[in-house]
């Protein structure tokens, strides 16, 4: 059974105009089917507007689908009565850490969802302390969140999440308010839930070189999935990305315009490392 | 000078005044504002501070925290002493045209000044040295009984906490749009009061906005995780008195008689 299965998914934000009256529909997420397996690493690309984050948020229960099914851990997110169990299997992790931090400790703040979810005490602490080392934030557990960087802030954020034992964390583009130094940081973290934990992670972003290392990408625009398959057979593609206004990474972009010009290169590098090897191997 | 509110910010250290409970930390809080009110002579004024100061030693958090907290109220402060001062009928001391300065309203500035300061010192031991979510659970617990007439104690427990924990995330965004309104020709320093207040609007105008904003984020944030009101939640520090706590209400019943006797005796 998949962990996530989203159906002929459609969900439509209502414009109204001061009086209230209804001054058009936006369709956000158009017909999009995506299906997760229990320790799949899925990345969602798209550009602004896209609609990804938008679906995001139905994956744990925050909007509900106008047409369509999500079923996640194969409950309903229509259905009220498994509504803090879905938010409990799908954690999810927001782009802008100032705003989803509630502690003004770093331990009180990952200690709050056990604390919602009625943990017993004792429980919570051993909790918090194992989400803390996974993340590599343990030594930070006493300070004020407001002291520590962006990246920090969201290994923190991740840390709250885990600290819930989901089997799905949903990442709504978490580093798009990082510097290059915290992206990094907070794209390793996720690589170790991923990795070492095998919880399923869902990444929705806009930097092509976090979703590299992806079991399944899919490409987002104006509401629909255009382009899906692994990151290799979505790299090549990099007319249609940059039609997209996706940045294909560097070391992508180079071996194109290379084979371009002749050079024999293979279709599907995504690394600098494998650029550099194979064109070694070539010269 | 924004950055330098300190009332509600919590000061991290380890003190025996940290580990309080914060029931204990609150109601010796209350008892000590009450204090402040029931003598009339400096011997008092001599007993708060010391006592005061003894607080602030074993709370370990440097002095100088608790002072910046005055200057938020600096105006307020002013305003109190020069009504005192020059509103007091009673004996002249110093008589200026029309503005008569009197003994006893010379007394009492000085006595609301010094409670005043005393009072908003008092305070931010207790909020630089509790957790906002300590206070809140404390607050809770407190005023749970009232949830008997229907009030909803955890809901404003909660409320508070949170804008606790906003109040440096919102000094910060002020000091953006302060200097992102500067960059576009802003005048914050008009001598002219009335054009400097009217300089305030477009400050307070997108700080609100993106207060909104942040509230929006937030109770998503929170219902993501779970939260869903006081029913059923279980707490990470259950609040639960040790010694120490019972001997800080030793130490403050001792203090309160203090306070009202000894000032009686010695009149200064």
């Amino acid at each position: 059974m998949n962990l996530i299965e989203a159906k002929n998914l459609i969900f439509e934000y209502i414009r109204r105009d001061k009086d209230g009256e209804v001054d058009g529909v936006t369709r956000a997420v158009n017909n999009v089917n995506i299906s997760v397996k229990q320790g799949d690493f899925i990345a969602v690309l798209g550009h602004n507007g896209s609609g990804k984050s938008t679906f995001a948020k139905h994956i744990n229960a925050i909007l509900h689908p106008t047409e369509g099914t999500v079923l996640v851990d194969g409950k309903d997110t229509l259905d009220e009565e498994y509504l803090w169990d879905i938010r409990q299997t799908a954690g999810m992790v927001f782009q802008n850490p100032d705003n989803q931090i509630i502690g003004s400790v770093v331990e009180e703040d990952v200690g709050f969802g056990p604390e919602n979810m009625g943990v017993p005490t004792k429980e919570i602490w051993e909790r918090v302390y194992e989400s803390l080392n996974i993340v590599g934030m343990y030594e930070y557990r006493k300070k004020s969140p407001n002291k520590l960087s962006g990246g920090q802030k969201q290994r923190v954020s991740i840390a709250g999440v885990l600290a819930m034992h989901p089997k799905c964390i949903i990442l709504d583009e978490p580093t798009a308010m990082l510097d290059p130094i915290g992206r990094k940081e907070v794209i390793r973290a996720v690589r170790a839930l991923n990795e070492v934990e095998n919880i399923t992670v869902i990444l929705i972003t806009h930097y092509m070189e976090e979703a590299i290392y992806a079991d399944k990408i899919y490409v987002m625009d104006k509401g629909s999935v255009v382009l899906e398959g692994e990151p290799h057979e979505v790299f090549e593609q990099v007319e249609k990305l940059e039609e997209l206004r996706l940045s294909v990474p560097e070391a992508t972009k180079i071996a194109h315009e290379l084979r371009g010009k002749g050079v024999p290169l293979p279709v599907g590098i995504i690394s600098e490392e494998e650029l550099v090897e194979t064109l070694s191997k070539i010269l | 000078m924004i950055r330098e509110i300190t009332i509600g910010q919590y000061y991290p250290a380890d003190s025996v005044i940290h580990r309080l409970d914060p029931r204990t930390k609150i109601i010796a809080t209350f008892l000590f504002i009450v204090s402040l009110f029931v003598f009339d002579s400096f011997t008092g004024y001599i007993i708060v501070a010391g006592f005061l100061a003894t607080c602030i030693i074993l709370s370990k958090v440097p002095f100088s925290y608790m002072v910046k907290g005055l200057k938020a109220i600096v105006m307020l402060l002013m305003l109190t002493v020069i009504i005192n001062m020059f509103m007091t009928p009673g004996e002249p001391l110093i008589t200026v045209w029309k503005v008569t300065i009197t003994k006893e309203g010379f007394r009492a500035a000085a006595f609301m000044g010094l409670r005043l300061m005393l009072l908003i010192i008092g305070s931010s031991v207790m909020t630089l040295t509790t957790t906002p979510n300590n206070l809140t659970d404390a607050l809770e617990k407190i005023l749970g009984p009232l949830k008997v007439f229907k009030a909803p104690v955890h809901e404003i427990a909660m409320m508070m906490s949170i804008a606790l924990s906003f109040i440096p995330i919102l000094i910060e965004e002020t000091d953006k749009i302060m200097k992102a309104q500067m960059a576009r020709g802003a005048d914050f320093e008009n001598k002219n009061l009335i054009k400097r207040v009217k300089s305030y609007i477009p400050i307070l105008v997108p700080l609100f906005i993106s207060a909104f904003r942040r509230a929006g984020d937030l109770a998503m944030a929170m219902e993501a995780r779970c939260y869903r009101g006081g029913d059923g939640r279980t707490k990470m520090n259950p609040l639960k008195y040790c010694r120490r706590d019972y001997i800080a209400y030793a130490v403050c019943i001792i203090y309160l008689v203090a306070v009202v006797v000894i000032p009686r005796i010695f009149v200064i």
